[in-house]
């Protein structure tokens, strides 16, 4: 089967078995039942194997920077409120190199959906510690064995409020596309942490590895209870899948935006009122 | 060293209130300069003051004149210290004509070295009389107000406006502060008249830098503005902060300097003009991302106010010294243009075509201030808000479309997401046409050549540089340093010098090299130590300087004493 958002025959730079193509396969899946047009949708990414993947879509793409994405996103959403935004990479990308603008980000709350394929391992530099790395993880740079404590992003996500936050994995396909059309659909910043197993440097985290140390939340749990995803977030024996925390009272960005507020057009359609400026310069007359 | 009181020239007076942050110096010089105003005098104000919110010296300067004045003066006539720090703070631009007001105590405690004539006024007791010592500050200005002779009434409903949202203890304390300050200036033996100008200044626009740069932007369809705050570029995005309901823009105060340019070009991927404001720190971080609008062809506005450096240096004070770091902001190689405004005027005007040749050109436009120009207030003539170009240059995605197409151009035509059929994908890899990651050598090169080749435009729009007088000996100078080298040269009432102003510096117009060429003898003015425009003409235009005048103590560049630094050049003769 192919989706709208799929283009036939690419030369794909990933490995063969890489999480990333299930990934792939869930965000076309997603965004067809989304019924988002390729033309109104813009991936924005940095660097890494996952910031490939709007290259890999039918869609509007902005590939940045290392780390710089979640700005870009920002403000493509907040300057046209029509566009369905989506800031995809890499642990590396979204929680090291990009680590602050992460936490201001959730802070910001603006309207968009934020794809982490987090494989707990540098992928395109080639096996390096990942700030998402477990403790003893050796790699050619962390020779006897990771020292630093592994970044935890659902509790960074849940302690600063974010609107909605939610863990999946790259081997659970249907979980996975779920996850994307709910982030999708909540308004507001949606943080989606993709469990995603990197065949070439990853040895130690596989798809056997995930499915042992990951369960599904139970059936009632509830995401509005902020203390409940607390609880949820620090368990790293197994880890919970599905959506683990929303705030649905959170305004977001662009709604808080004055510019936004009786104007529904983006804005590069608007034109300066320049009497309205030689209003303004006339007020400076003393 | 003494200074020859009043300049008869210049028929002007420069009033200088110096005293501690935290007294209230703001408040004395914006009730000075609007009274002073209101008798139809022409005000010029700057303010140098320390990198701290309590104690030290700082002061502003009041620089009043009979016709319009755009810059300051090294001489002080009258000087209010408020403290006996002031008088040593002072010391250095004081002269035997300088007449300072100040309590005894400060006067015997800080006056010995003082070279002025003293005035005596015990300004914290008469606060305190009226209620409290922290009134001080509307006592001084009392006192200069009735040295000035001005109107009682007048001046005490201007201060009774002032205090509208005090409590009624404090304004009415104010009032009293003021009315004996004002009764103590009266019986002062002070001549400070400055005869009376011919257009009364009242009908001129009262601006400050970041006013004016901030008003550019929206005449030039700013839509976006995402900054963190650095000094002295902040004022810039709290003004236009404060015009975020009014003319619908998207305002920001970014977690860094990251941040903020890469939200600047998210801003304009979607059409939505946009600029970040910074000083030399915070452009240096936001050197990739420069970097990245080379890459992308994305059009940006970066306003780069100037203090000196290197590191946090002086972050109050002024400079121009990031002409270097603007011009090879970013790795990689790509055109830009860096424009510097010399007055208000043009901060206004250019700050407007930064935004029109950004888009045009599809590149990074530095408008590059500094403090000076930041912090002083004159009254500016008309802003040509006739003059600014509303173009845009924005296609609708087409089926098919590819942004960087190579059929025609440079630039590729720039359409936006969701304007049409088409797709419109970046890469900040080297890409293809329609925007992918390639590693196609062959096609890397004509993309390279497409980027450079947008030079060609930028230089075909480049501004004139202004040329003043036809003197054989060309003062040349950039952006800030305009009005002090305009008035120094005036001073000079020379025939044989000219001035040349440039406004844009990159590219520079070919008018630049010709003038150069023609003049005998070049005078540079810049305000750093090692010459950075210089050098760019030694590069661009092959000129070697025969002098240069610089200066680097923190301190813009004034009237008097660069005409004296002219003076000893010129007749140093060539070197």
């Amino acid at each position: 089967m192919s989706y709208i958002h799929e283009i036939e025959g690419l030369d794909i730079a990933w490995c063969p078995g890489c999480g990333n193509f299930a990934i792939r396969k869930a965000l076309m899946a997603a965004l067809e039942d989304l019924e988002v047009p390729p033309q109104k949708l813009v991936i924005a990414s940095g660097i890494g194997q996952a910031p490939k993947m709007p290259h890999y879509l039918r869609c509007n793409c902005f590939n940045g920077l290392h780390g710089r994405t979640l700005p870009v996103a920002t403000a493509i959403k907040a300057c046209n409120r029509g566009l369905t935004v989506i800031a995809e990479g890499g642990d590396g990308d979204m929680y090291g190199e990009g680590g602050n603008h992460f936490i201001h980000c959730l802070r910001r709350n603006p309207d968009i959906v934020h794809l982490v394929h987090n494989n707990m391992v540098y992928g395109l530099t080639k096996g390096q510690a990942s700030p998402t790395s477990m403790r003893g993880f050796q790699t050619p740079v962390q020779t006897e064995g990771v020292i630093l404590e592994p970044f935890n992003p659902i509790a960074v996500a849940v302690a600063l409020d974010a609107s909605f936050v939610a863990r999946s994995f790259a081997g659970h396909g249907e979980h996975l596309k779920t996850m994307i059309m709910e982030a999708a659909r909540h308004r507001g910043y949606a943080l989606v942490d993709i469990f995603q197993p990197c065949v070439s440097f990853n040895r130690v985290n596989d798809y056997k590895w995930f499915e042992e140390h990951t369960y599904q939340l139970e059936e009632g749990y509830d995401p509005t209870d902020r203390q409940a995803a607390f609880g949820k977030a620090m368990e790293t024996e197994r880890m919970p899948l599905g959506a683990i925390y929303r705030n649905p009272d959170r305004k977001t960005f662009e709604q808080q935006q004055p510019a936004w507020e009786d104007d529904s057009r983006p804005l590069h359609e608007r034109e300066t009122d320049m009497d309205e400026l030689r209003e303004l310069v006339e007020s400076f007359r003393g | 060293m003494a200074r020859e009181r009043r300049d008869s020239q210049t028929k002007d007076l420069n009033v200088v209130i110096c005293g501690g942050a935290g007294q209230g110096i703001k408040t004395v010089e914006s009730l000075l300069a609007s009274l002073l105003r209101a008798s139809g005098l022409y005000v010029f104000s700057t303010k140098e003051y320390m990198s701290r919110v309590r104690g030290g010296s700082n002061s502003t300067d009041l620089r009043l004149s009979p016709r319009p004045v755009e810059c300051p003066v090294e001489r002080v006539d009258l000087l209010v210290a408020l403290g006996p720090r002031a008088l040593d703070h002072m010391a250095d631009r004081s002269g035997e004509g300088t007449a300072v007001i100040a309590s005894p105590d400060s006067l015997e405690s800080g006056g010995e070295e003082f070279p002025g004539r003293p005035f005596p006024v015990p300004i914290g007791g008469m606060a305190e009389d009226a209620g409290r010592k922290v009134y001080s500050n509307t006592v001084a200005a009392g006192v200069v107000a009735g040295a000035f002779g001005l109107d009682l009434q007048r001046c005490l409903e201007e201060v009774r406006s002032s205090f509208e949202e005090m409590g009624e203890e404090d304004r009415k304390g104010n009032l009293t502060a003021f009315e004996s300050g004002f009764r103590a200036g009266e019986d002062l033996d002070l001549d400070l008249s400055v005869p009376a100008p011919e257009e009364s200044s009242g009908e001129q626009l009262l601006l400050n830098g970041a006013q004016a740069v901030g008003l550019g932007a929206i005449a030039g369809g700013i839509r976006f503005i995402c900054s963190y705050p650095m000094s002295p570029s902040t004022g810039v995005l709290a003004f236009l902060a404060g015009q975020a309901r009014r003319f619908g823009l998207v305002v920001e105060q970014a977690e860094d300097e990251i941040s903020a340019v890469n939200m600047g070009l998210g801003a304009w991927y979607t059409g939505a003009r946009s600029m970040v404001t910074t000083s030399g720190g915070g452009m240096a971080l936001m050197s990739e991302g420069i970097s990245l609008a080379g890459m992308v062809e994305t059009p940006l506005v970066l306003h780069v106010a100037q203090r000196p450096g290197p590191a946090t240096g002086l972050p109050t004070r002024t400079g121009q010294e990031d002409l270097d770091l603007v011009l090879g902001a970013g790795h990689g190689e790509f055109p830009v243009a860096v424009l510097a405004p010399g007055s208000l005027k043009q901060a206004f005007s250019l700050a407007a075509r930064a935004f029109w040749l950004a888009e045009k050109h599809q590149v990074p436009v530095f408008v590059v201030t500094d403090q000076s120009i930041m912090d002083s207030y004159y009254p500016a003539s008309e802003l040509d808000l006739d003059g600014v170009i509303t173009e845009r240059f924005l296609v609708d995605a087409g089926e098919g479309y590819r942004r960087y197409s190579l059929d025609g151009g440079p630039p590729s035509p720039m359409a936006v997401p969701g304007s049409g059929p088409g797709l419109v994908c970046l890469d900040s890899d080297e890409h293809d046409e329609s925007g992918h990651i390639t590693e196609d050598l062959d096609l890397r090169v004509r993309m390279v050549d497409k980027r450079l080749g947008k030079f060609a435009g930028l230089a075909e729009d480049a501004l004139e540089p202004e040329l003043v007088g036809d003197g054989s000996i060309m003062v040349v100078c950039w952006g800030s340093s305009r009005n002090a080298c305009m008035e120094a040269v005036e001073r000079l009432d020379r025939d044989d010098v000219s001035v040349m102003h440039l406004s844009q510096l990159y590219p520079l117009h070919d008018r630049v090299a010709e003038l150069l060429e023609a003049a005998e003898s070049v005078i540079t003015v810049e305000g750093n130590a090692t010459g950075q425009m210089g050098r760019l003409l030694g590069d661009l235009a092959g000129i070697t300087p025969d002098h240069e005048v610089l200066r680097y103590d923190g301190l813009p560049f004034r009237a008097d004493t660069l005409a004296e630094k002219l003076r000893k050049a010129i007749e140093g003769g060539r070197r």
